[in-house]
């Protein structure tokens, strides 16, 4: 209803990085924004969710036509030309309501449906399940327990119904411990370190002020350390910088006066607040966005963002958790302003240093929805779900993620999925297309019954796993290193090119060492079946009188379709194809002759030595044409949904 | 006078050795003429460690004088009652040792022999002269290819191309071969005129034929046209010869616009498109010689300290410029490929001197464009012909590393940038290198100090009137022997006859870690990873059979000469 003009033709896209231009059309549907390039036979599509768009420019008017340029959060970014004002003002204002939901209803999830009865969609949500996994850690057991002081949400609303406390913390403690904490979250397990029974605990400021205590809450603390009897001292992590703290005491909040709490060990970690994290994201954006960027402006611009000296402090806060857990067999309590940005990218990754669980696709999702969903990160507000404040929007969740990718570069061995499946999740953060990530905590998504009426990512994703495992997996690192300890060398930390180009062809490699591992593994696989298969039948024949015939075995598995996506790099084309491509090449570069930038015959080198300042033009000789790698995940989502 | 008469102090005993990766080692040190030898003698069975000395870039030395603490003596046992000394080596290969010597005096006799030795001028006193491993035999062939053979075996070249003999004294140009590959209606006159017209006689020659279209790319050094713009008629028909029918051909000046203005007033200067109106003049700015070897000192430097946060250290790592020096050669090879394949015309290649950038981009653009250069064989055969022969200066060049205090003369990493660029390669085209990056490594090592002779002078004159090839033995054909050269293989290789354009976007280009903190981060994890794909690969292999396996063994050289490489294998340690 809100769609003004729902197909415009002869739209041009502009690549970000090069001279290079598609024509085609663009079409506005209720949940996608559809460019379908009018090529014959080898025309791509490509398919932006409408949640996925962060934001809508026009540009002023060039010669052939009116620009529009659209960023999406995850971080493609299209320009399209369109060649007629009007059309163009049309679909900016019609993306303009699109991407503003301004009711929940509205969004993507509740029109989404894969063909699945109501009871596959219910196992999908019974998937993952945090009960069997606390079960998993060791708890309850005979020093901590299962609480229901928080059945009703009546104690604090962003924590989740079930939650795991010492069994010497009574209720009264832990109400009186709730009132002293910001938004109510009071100290609680998170994670249980068997071995040594050190706790993993989170909570959210204390209201200390300049000087007020707490005695249940200074119990509650008590009761933690008593829960351990290797070690009764408690690490008090204080995930900000110590500066962000004190102008809280200020407010009425602050930290935790280590002469009034026995036995703590209180520690400043210094990871910046949500704001810095956004502006951060933002200049490394503007950075590698930049057209012809030189090798200089890009690190110094890398430097100036300081995303990667962000990245590395919450690293280090992650190994200093993991460090005092499993090493000295302390518990430790984690907490920052209210406890679930920093504390759930701390608690989240210290625990994937810890137990190797965390390191397996299953075990991932778990720890997404234990420290993330359940305890309550604010997805709709730092994802910007619904059009909400700027001010609230973050990229935490990314930085998580991006650790993740950081520890994979350094233990490429140690998790069974790739750096894809992450690519994946962040995909779907943003997407709306599933219940999982939509408000802000368990209570809030119990009210819109997205049980009921929603899809989870987590069966969705499952279902493909084949395509996210990481082929050179191996469970005897796990053996050998169930506690990974990264090195925090500063060269350690990388730029994530797949992540924030992913889009962007012409920066990725054009053979993937992924992509040819897991066809290897799967042709291994094959052929043995086949192997199989065949003995199996001389057994039966018996061996003397079979006269072999060449005969295809039954496949014993047909492989789920391969995602085209550029981190997997350029499909691999016969030469029949390459033939082809080649013509299409001439073809190209004829139709390029119109484009008015180039005088002359010498149009290919002058072309991009004048205007792009060295050799950048340069489309893949795998295939610039007959490649419909653009088409990602969302292609095949929507086409389910037709 | 011999140089055995530089070792003061031949042997010393209970020397402790620190080396990354090892805990401290006690042993025996033993200077030579050519090497350091460190055995030690631990309960855990002997090892040695063998170093080259012309591996060596510094040495620093300390010596304590421990007379005045009794306290310290009476703990140390007798042999420290003197005093001792920390030899720290810093070798070319960026490896950093150090030896604790105790004795005064020896110490100080070894770092003075270390010293003396390391920095031989003379290349026959060099260790390929006399590394005779008793195995092989001298009369094997020495090199992979030379410009006849390339010529031979390249069938598109016969009709329009031919060999020239006349430089077959070296006197036309002596940074050449004897024998280059020209146009075939230009003649050796021409060739001798147009020779006088190049600084250092460097006329053009032909560096490579693209496979597809026939167009070539050439390279020379820059014309002397000098403040008042000479010609030579000669030069100007040689160069209409290369583009014969076809309308255009590019020039690739890898100077600036106003670099190559300024070489006119010292002689030099660029083809000014009146002399010569077919061809199209493009300028790339390249550094070169003192800015490319400290640019790399700067590196080093950073990579060495590892208490950097990581904003120094972005901002070191960009201060050395290290990878915009990358960049910059990618960019241009790139280009240069482009000019070749898309655009169908030739191209030539010239700085000044034509014997460092102008070889570094040559080599890139034939990688990208040629498959039999990216097999092991092809790429020795390049790196042969577009180096060795061509007359890169590796002595001077490869004198000094990044860690000497010498003052700087005429070192510059080009070669190592090659190598760097390489790699860049084949990060981004895991499956279309023949070789890996361990090949690129050795190459790393070989080039500033080897047991070869290869790398030897800084042309085919020197090498020929020092008998470079008649007394030491070829690292490129060693590299061959099939038992070598499976160390050095790419498991995931599929050859591929496109062209494989690398992207250029800073954002696609990363530090070759491999190389510059291999002493610095311990890369376990990388190694069993990489040894897992070799695996699953090994595995894919034997499944599918022998048949099916034929592109792992391409079309590589007959001439083999069977021998087991354990002194190689010493020196690497």
């Amino acid at each position: 209803e809100h769609i003004r003009t729902p197909k415009v033709e002869q739209v041009k896209l502009l690549d970000r990085f090069s001279n290079k231009s598609t024509t085609g059309t663009l079409h506005l549907t209720a949940t996608h924004l559809i460019f379908a390039e009018s090529n014959g036979a080898s025309a791509q599509e490509i398919w932006i969710l409408h949640h996925h768009i962060a934001s809508v420019e026009k540009l002023s008017l060039t010669a052939s036509g009116c620009p529009l340029l659209i960023q999406c959060r995850n971080f493609r970014v299209v320009h399209f030309v369109i060649p007629r004002e009007r059309d163009c003002h049309d679909i900016y204002s019609s993306l303009f309501r699109l991407l503003r939901p301004v009711s929940y209803d509205e969004l993507y999830a509740f029109s989404y449906n894969p063909k699945q009865n109501d009871q596959q969609r219910e196992e999908g949500w019974q998937l993952i399940d945090l009960g069997p996994e606390f079960e998993r850690m060791g708890v309850p057991c005979d020093q901590w327990q299962l609480t229901d002081v928080n059945r009703d949400y009546k104690v604090c609303e962003t924590y989740p119904r079930d939650l795991y406390v010492p069994i010497t913390a009574s209720k009264p403690i832990i109400v009186g411990s709730s009132k002293f904490r910001s938004k109510g979250r009071f100290p609680v397990l998170t994670y249980f370190y068997q071995e040594k029974k050190a706790a993993v605990c989170r909570c959210s400021q204390p209201l200390s002020g300049f000087s007020a205590r707490c005695l249940e809450d200074e119990h509650m603390l008590q009761a933690i350390s008593k829960a351990n009897h290797n070690n009764r001292c408690i690490y008090v992590m204080d995930t900000r910088p110590k500066l962000n703290a004190l102008a809280n005491r200020a407010a009425g909040k602050g930290y935790e006066n280590e002469d009034n709490y026995s036995n703590i060990r209180f520690q400043f970690v210094g990871i910046e607040n949500i704001h810095v994290m956004r502006g951060s994201l933002q200049k490394l954006l503007e950075v590698v966005g930049t057209r012809s960027l030189s090798m200089t402006d890009y690190m110094v611009g890398l430097e100036n963002s300081g995303w990667l000296r962000h990245i590395k402090a919450i690293m280090d806060a992650a190994i200093f958790l993991a460090k005092a857990v499993t090493v000295e067999g302390a518990s430790v309590l984690v907490h920052c302003s209210d406890g679930w940005d920093r504390t759930a990218q701390v608690c989240a990754l210290g625990s994937l240093l810890m137990d190797p669980y965390y390191r397996t696709i299953k075990g991932f999702m778990v720890l997404i929805e234990k420290d993330w969903i359940s305890f309550g990160h604010k997805f709709a507000d730092r994802c910007d779900q619904l059009n909400g404040d700027s001010k609230e929007v973050s990229p935490i969740f990314t930085q998580f993620l991006e650790c993740v990718w950081h520890l994979t570069e350094q233990f490429p061995q140690a998790f069974e999925f790739s750096e894809w499946f992450l690519i994946q999740i962040h995909e779907h953060v943003h997407s709306c297309q599933f219940g999982n990530f939509l408000r802000n905590s368990q209570r809030q998504r119990e009210d819109l019954q997205l049980r009921e009426r929603t899809y989870s990512l987590w069966a969705h994703l499952l279902s493909e796993k084949q395509n996210y495992l990481n082929p050179i997996y191996s469970s005897s690192f796990e053996e050998s290193h169930p506690v990974l300890v990264p090195s925090t060398q500063a060269y350690h930390f990388k730029f994530w090119r797949n992540m924030y180009h992913q889009y962007d062809r012409s920066m990725h490699p054009r053979q993937s060492i992924l992509k040819h591992i897991l066809t290897l593994k799967e042709s291994n696989r094959e052929l043995e079946g086949t192997v199989r298969a065949l003995k199996a039948k001389l057994q039966k024949f018996g061996v003397s009188t079979s006269p072999l015939k060449p005969q295809t075995p039954p496949r014993e598995r047909s492989l789920p379709p391969r995602p085209q996506s550029l981190i997997l790099g350029a499909p691999v084309l016969s030469r029949k194809e390459v033939q082809r491509e080649e013509d299409e090449e001439v073809f190209a570069e004829e139709a390029r002759e119109d484009v008015p930038i180039s005088t002359g015959g010498e149009r290919t080198v002058e072309g991009s030595s004048a205007t792009e300042n060295g050799y950048m033009e340069l489309p893949g000789s795998f295939g610039s044409k007959s490649e419909p790698a653009v088409v990602t995940l969302e292609f095949g989502v929507a086409r389910m949904t037709c | 006078m011999e140089l055995s008469e530089h070792i003061k102090t031949a042997n010393v005993e209970d020397v402790t050795l620190i080396r990354p990766f090892h805990p401290p080692r006690k042993g025996t040190l033993c200077v030579t003429s050519h090497h350091l030898l460190f055995s030690d003698r631990e309960e855990d069975g002997s090892r040695q460690l063998l170093v080259l000395l012309r591996n060596i870039d510094a040495i620093e030395k300390s010596v304590e004088n421990l007379f005045g603490y009794p306290s310290y003596t009476s703990k140390a046992g007798p042999r420290a009652l003197g005093s001792s000394g920390t030899v720290t080596i810093k070798c070319k290969d960026l490896l950093v040792l150090q030896l604790e010597i105790p004795g005064m005096e020896e110490c100080l006799n070894i770092a003075s022999s270390i010293e003396t030795l390391s920095s031989l001028e003379s290349v026959t006193e060099m260790y390929p002269f006399f590394y005779r491993p008793s195995h092989l035999s001298l009369q094997g062939p020495w090199g992979l290819s030379t410009a006849e053979q390339y010529y031979k075996q390249t069938e598109r070249l016969w009709d329009r191309w031919r060999i020239s003999n006349v430089n077959s004294d070296y006197s036309v140009c002596p940074s050449y071969p004897r024998a280059v590959i020209v146009p075939g209606e230009v003649d050796d006159d021409m060739l001798v005129r147009s020779a006088r017209f190049r600084h250092g006689g460097r006329f053009p020659v032909l560096s490579y034929c693209h496979h597809r279209n026939q167009m070539v790319i050439m390279r020379s050094s820059q014309p002397l046209t000098g403040a008042n713009r000479k010609r030579c008629k000669e030069d100007e028909l040689l160069l209409q010869a290369v583009i014969d029918r076809s309308e255009l051909g590019y020039i690739m000046d890898l100077r600036s616009a106003q670099q190559a203005q300024q070489a006119r007033m010292t002689g030099g200067g660029f083809e000014s498109k009146s002399c010569y109106n077919h061809w199209k003049r493009l300028h790339r700015h390249h550094e070169r010689g003192k800015v490319l070897q400290e640019s790399l000192i700067k590196l080093v430097e950073a990579c060495a300290d590892s208490s950097h946060s990581v904003d120094r250290w972005l901002s070191k790592l960009e201060n050395s410029k290290w990878l915009s020096h990358v960049h910059s050669a990618l960019s241009t090879a790139g280009l240069i490929a482009e000019c070749v394949e898309r655009d169908g015309h030739s191209v030539l290649v010239h700085g000044s001197e034509g014997t460092d950038s102008t070889l570094l981009v040559t080599s890139l653009a034939q990688l990208i464009l040629d498959p039999v250069s990216r097999t092991v064989y092809g790429f020795l055969c390049l790196l042969e012909r577009e180096w060795i022969q061509a007359g890169h200066p590796f002595q001077q060049r490869c004198a000094h590393s990044a860690h000497s205090h010498t003052r700087l003369k005429h070192e510059c990493p080009s070669f190592l940038l090659l190598l760097d660029c390489v790699w860049q390669i084949w990060r981004q085209f895991p499956l279309a290198l023949e070789f890996s990056e361990a090949l690129l490594l050795r190459l790393t090592r070989e080039v500033y100090a080897s047991d070869y002779g290869s790398f030897l002078c800084n042309s085919e004159q020197e090498r020929c009137a020092l008998g470079v090839k008649e007394n030491t033995y070829c690292l490129f054909q060693s590299l061959l022997n099939p038992e070598i050269e499976e160390q050095y293989l790419n498991p995931l290789y599929e050859c591929t006859d496109l062209a494989i354009w690398p992207s250029v976007h800073p954002q696609s280009l990363q530090l070759w870690t491999g190389l510059f903190l291999r002493w610095t981060e311990h890369s376990q994890n990388m190694e069993e990873a990489r040894d897992e794909i070799w695996n699953i690969k090994k595995e894919h292999r034997e499944r599918i059979g022998p048949d099916h396996n034929n592109h792992t063994s391409s079309i590589h050289c007959e001439t083999f000469t069977p021998f087991e490489n354990l002194m190689d294998e010493l020196t690497i340690l």
